[in-house]
């Protein structure tokens, strides 16, 4: 036998020199396989001395990965690009798992109630079925009020007749607010409403509100103005002005309806505000101190406001969604667009 | 309220153009819905007079009339039931056009060539009025144009009065809070009358003093005819139809002061006088409108000397005593009618007119004589009325004015504002609000009070906050500084439950549900489709869709009729969730129905999974799959289900939420005749259930304990059981008996063959073992295997396979 064979240089040179695997195969089996060059050598070391045996299966070993290492890498660079397994269509699109989608009226909703929270409030619930007493007459709706003809109400057959109903306002879990716990009180208050109404594009028999309710020592109409701001701006992610123009609501006073600076033009006037250059909200003022009576909390010590709007209309206003029955069609189109 | 331009500028001068006096109003709570200039877009409409009226040969309904209009004489076709020969009306030819860009063009109507036509007022931009062709004043020149003769140059303000304001129903209101704002003098002249002779010439008696407090009537003669055009005009404009001098004066005066009046023809009354009274039980009167009203005790009316019922009292006149063509002499009666009584009857009666929408608000009771004399002064001038007889004044108990102490610093304090005393005062003074100073007010400090005496035509002042809400009004809202609450130990934030309610929802749009909102007012044929029954529902009583009273006492319809309604569109791959409210019945002893938070899910069709792999038919594990991710997210300690048959559900095919020990809902597949009956697919699982007990459900141990680094021993056993066996007993028994040393225990293969026979399956489980603190042995293991086999075998008589 003869060392000398493993002629590690020459190895390398053959294997630089080859360009397919086909041929690097060859060379594989030559030097390095069954029967090949150190194949061979391996298998005469019983021909050599017990004390040379040691130096001659180093150096085979040495030589043998030397070789494959060589020739793995020669491969690499031999070998086509891409995986080595059948390719994948990757623009088949998955397994079609899909995702799902809030409701745009949830997603309104934990908006707002993320903005009001970050505003130091807390949310409120409260039942759908309300008696007389907490949606009207706790509210300074007194009985036969011409105020109770602006909400047409849907009454439920229970009690009295028209004593219990379906809440026509979330303003009634105010009262139940108020009635369990003492101020300072800060709370939004979103919820399913009704109206006994002849549905049309922008009007629906079940529609959702979110109201706000604070009660603290000494708030103003100025803190209620600058909460709107605030709240809207954050909302719209804009800074918006608000407008307040007196109304009237029997739980309120003084009362204002409010508008704020259409957020889609900045208020010089396109197709969302029907090109006033605001956009009408909802209801606010300064709780009615018949409000307070109601409840047991002093109007002398304490003041607050409220103030509501619809959910539907932000992602009315924003998206444009017409008619607002398309909210409760739950067309899988729809569902899945928001 | 329409409230036209001209006619506030009886009593207001404004130096400012409609737009700027637009934005007052709106400042001033008063808002404009609407700024009209109807004659703006009005071009080439004429005045004509109808010739003849000829029927239509082809249409019931419509009619043929010939009509001249100074420039020759044509035809048109009109449908309006009110036209006659001789009326003067507004035509509209050929290329003229009318509000909202209208042109018209000469075209046939059934068979019948129509040159133009003839307008309503509504046609031509002046209110709702469209039951009839708008009648013209008799005098205007034939071919004249209509802007002219109806002063359609003018501007007209509709108003949405809030229901707090009845002064502002009337222009002299409208026009005092305008000469507020611009700070200029408001003139209303006082109406000048001449009386002779008794005013006892007709007797009044009031029986209802506490419904009628004032109650004024008088006698006056008249000679009927029309209006004039000013008259005419100005109500045209203000939204109502000219009908007689008589009868328009008296629309007149209560749109120019908010009174309104009634006049009863003398002759048909059956005694010259009037009493005031409730009504008899089962009392009947046909009232203008030609309508017969069934009367109650609560019912207010004006009836003549033999107490025979002539009107509504504030509501509606009667058709007997109603004025005419050939009346020579009235009654005229102008009062203060209770605001609750006039809202009472009038909702009952389903009966709303212009009076009774100012005396439900409350007019002014020390304006009545006013106005009495003012629609005198008014007959004298347009309806030849004779010096008459004062009036007969029924006053017994007089309205005074209302005297509210106001503190300026309670005023600034409520508004945000920096506000003095004086100005305080000096803002209230133009609305007619006088101020008063307390003598001797040392004791009350800075507050530096005084008196506001509210006027009578202002029945919302009666407390401060009313004064405060002025003062704003007079400062402007917009004028107040913006500021932020100073809270202080105030921590916003959502509840636990809240958290966790969008926590279930964020899992089920991560599995691939889409959150539904149906409506919770359903059909009773919904309930039953579902397998439940009507007699614990709550239900709607007046609900305008009164097919659908049932306030719902479980989602799943609504989900249902969701998912046909979208099959209907060719959507059948569903999958919907949906979170409320539903109701049942209330205990004895309690008002209010039982209101529970539901979830609800609904999946149909087909899962996606082509082209990777095919799709599949949606089944009921896809549902339990949704349910256990739930439970997953939650960490619920104590949740499984329980095989059992639910309403709805296929037999077999469901089982129980159970949480806590307690049932909760139900999960299964949707019996295909549910599916049927509300037209959804097929094939659809779900499950509903109680959102509170799933929330608030007992959570696993979460404290943490140290993950073993010893090596895991897997295992499997396969098991012969009866079919009654749940699955999740032989996992709880197998968990039971390994002890601390299971760590995974789930089936990984089920089957039923002929050779198990009938009502048998085979359950293969998966084990895997793991010790905290060493090594398993095999000995250990061993033991602990054969444990698991022999307590399987012998609380659910199994076999093992081997």
């Amino acid at each position: 036998m003869d060392l000398s064979e493993l002629d590690l240089d020459a190895a390398r040179a053959a294997i630089a020199a080859a360009d397919t695997l086909d041929e690097l195969g060859d060379l594989r089996k030559r030097y390095v396989g069954k029967g090949g060059l150190a194949h061979k050598i391996r298998e005469s070391i019983k021909t050599v001395d017990a004390a040379e045996r040691p130096v001659v299966g180093k150096a085979v070993t040495e030589y043998t990965k030397a070789v494959e290492a060589a020739l793995d890498d020669r491969e690499a660079d031999v070998a086509p690009a891409g995986p080595t397994e059948a390719p994948l269509d990757l623009t088949l699109g998955g397994h079609g798992r899909r995702r799902g989608h809030l409701h745009l009226v949830t997603q309104a909703q934990r908006e707002l109630e993320d903005v009001f929270v970050s505003l130091g409030y807390m949310v409120a619930e409260g039942p759908e079925v309300e008696d007389d007493w907490h949606n009207f007459e706790a509210l300074n709706f007194p009985p036969g009020h011409p105020a109770r003809a602006m909400q047409d109400t849907l009454y439920v057959d229970l009690g009295e007749p028209e004593q219990v109903l379906l809440r026509t306002h979330t303003s009634p879990v105010q009262i139940r607010l108020m009635e369990s716990q003492p101020p300072p009180i800060y709370a939004v208050i979103p919820g399913r409403t009704y109206r006994n109404e002849t549905v049309d594009a922008r009007h629906s028999a079940v529609f959702h509100q979110i109201e706000g309710l604070a009660v603290d020592r000494g708030l103003t109409f100025g803190d209620l103005a600058g909460t709107l701001e605030t709240f809207t701006s954050a909302y719209f992610g804009k800074k918006l002005t608000s407008r307040l123009l007196p109304s009237f609501f029997p739980f309120t006073e003084p009362s204002a309806e409010f508008a704020i600076t259409c957020a889609f033009c900045d208020g010089s006037g396109c197709r969302v505000c029907s090109n006033t250059g605001w956009i009408e909200l909802g209801g606010c003022g300064m709780i009615d101190p018949n409000v307070f009576a109601a409840v047991g909390i002093d109007p002398e010590e304490y003041s607050g406001f409220a103030f509501g709007f619809g959910i539907e209309r932000m992602p009315m206003l924003r998206y444009g969604v017409e008619p607002i029955k398309t909210f409760f069609d739950n067309d899988s189109r729809f569902l899945s667009r928001y | 309220m329409r409230v036209p331009l001209s006619w506030l500028s009886d009593f207001v001068t404004l130096d400012a153009d409609a737009r700027a006096i637009a934005e007052a109003l709106d400042r001033l709570g008063l808002e404009v819905e609407a700024l009209d200039a109807p004659g703006a877009e009005i071009t080439g409409v004429t005045v004509a007079r109808i010739l003849e009226v000829r029927p239509h040969p082809n249409a019931d309904k419509l009619q043929l009339c010939d009509i001249e209009f100074g420039g020759g004489t044509t035809t048109v076709v009109c449908g309006a039931p009110n036209v006659a020969g001789g009326m003067v009306v507004a035509y509209a030819p050929s290329g003229a056009t009318l509000p909202g860009g209208f042109k018209l063009e000469r075209r046939k109507i059934r068979g019948e060539v129509s040159d133009g036509m003839l307008c309503s007022a509504r046609e031509l931009g002046l209110g709702d009025d469209h039951d009839g062709i708008l009648p013209l004043t008799d005098s205007a020149e034939l071919g004249a144009d209509v802007r002219d003769v109806l002063g359609l140059h003018d501007v007209v303000f509709d108003l949405s009065v809030t229901p707090n304001r009845s002064d502002a129903m009337s222009v002299v209101g409208v026009a005092r809070d305008l000469a507020a704002h611009f700070g200029v003098p408001l003139r209303v002249p006082e109406p000048s009358v001449d009386v002779s002779g008794d005013a006892d010439d007709i007797t009044v008696v009031v029986d209802a003093p506490d419904r009628a407090p004032r109650f004024t009537a008088r006698r006056i003669g008249v000679t009927m005819g029309p209006s004039p055009e000013w008259m005419q005009r100005r109500l045209t404009l203000a939204g109502m139809r000219p009908i007689s001098n008589v009868v328009d004066v008296t629309n007149y005066v209560m749109l120019e002061l908010g009174q309104p009046s009634h006049a009863f023809d003398l002759d048909r009354l059956r005694g010259p006088g009037l009493v005031v009274r409730l009504a008899n039980e089962g009392e009947t009167l046909t009232t203008l409108d030609a309508v017969e009203r069934k009367l109650r005790p609560t019912d207010l009316l004006i009836c003549d000397a033999d107490r025979r019922p002539q009107a509504i009292a504030g509501i509606m006149g009667g058709a007997e005593a109603e004025v005419h063509a050939g009346t020579t002499g009235i009654v005229l009666e102008v009062a203060y009618f209770s605001p609750m009584g006039i809202s009472m009857t009038s909702k009952r009666l389903g009966l709303r007119s212009e009076a009774s929408a100012r005396f439900e608000r409350g007019v002014d009771p020390n304006g009545v004589l006013r106005a009495s004399d003012r629609v005198v002064e008014l007959l004298t001038e347009v309806a030849g009325a004779p010096v008459g007889p004062p009036a007969i004044d029924e006053y017994p108990a007089p309205v005074e004015r209302e005297r509210i102490r106001v503190r300026p610093a309670r005023v600034a304090a409520i508004l945000g504002v920096e506000i003095d005393g004086d100005r305080v005062r000096e803002s209230l003074r133009p609305l007619g609000i006088a101020v008063e100073e307390i003598a001797g007010t040392d004791e009350a400090g800075d507050d530096d009070p005084f008196v506001a005496v509210a006027p009578t035509y202002r029945p919302d002042l009666v407390r401060e906050i009313d004064i405060v809400e002025e003062v704003g009004r007079r400062i402007g809202l917009d004028s107040i500084p913006r500021t932020l609450p100073h809270t202080t130990g105030q921590r916003g934030g959502l509840t636990n439950r809240q958290r966790a309610r969008r926590r279930v929802a964020d899992v089920l749009v991560g599995l691939g549900l889409s959150e539904a909102y149906s409506l919770p007012l359903i059909a009773e044929a919904d309930v039953t489709r579902v397998g439940r029954t009507l007699g614990d529902t709550v239900r709607a009583t007046n609900a305008l869709r009164a097919e659908e009273p049932i306030l719902r006492p479980a989602i799943l319809p609504g989900l249902l009729k969701s998912t046909a309604h979208n099959a209907g569109q060719g959507l059948t791959d569903l999958a919907l969730f949906e979170f409320g409210h539903v109701f049942a019945a209330p205990p004895r002893q309690q008002l209010l129905p039982v209101e529970h938070d539901h979830l609800a899910v609904v999946m149909t069709g087909t899962v996606r999974r082509a082209p990777v792999e095919p799709d599949r038919p949606i089944d009921v594990y896809d549902a339990v799959d949704a349910l256990d991710a739930l439970i997953e997210e939650l960490k619920l300690s104590r949740a499984e289900t329980r095989t059992a048959d639910h309403p709805g559900f296929v037999p077999g095919r469901a089982a129980s939420i159970v949480i806590d020990n307690a049932v909760i809902g139900a999960v299964g597949e949707i019996d295909p005749s549910v599916l049927d009956a509300f037209g959804a697919p097929r094939p659809a699982v779900g499950f509903e259930l109680h959102l509170d007990p799933l929330l608030e459900g007992e959570r696993r141990d979460l404290a943490f304990a140290p993950l073993s680094r010893f090596p895991a021993a897997a295992m499997d056993l396969a098991f012969v059981l009866d079919e009654s066996v749940p699955a999740r007993a032989v996992l709880t028994t197998l968990r039971a008996t390994g002890g601390d040393l299971v760590e995974d225990v789930r089936v990984f293969d089920e089957f039923r063959s002929e050779a198990l026979g009938a009502g048998r399956r085979s359950l293969t489980i998966a084990l895997r073992f793991r010790a905290a603190d060493r090594t398993l042995t095999d000995a250990e293991l061993t033991k602990v295997w054969q444990r698991c086999i022999d307590a399987v075998v012998k609380v659910h008589h199994a076999e093992l396979r081997s």
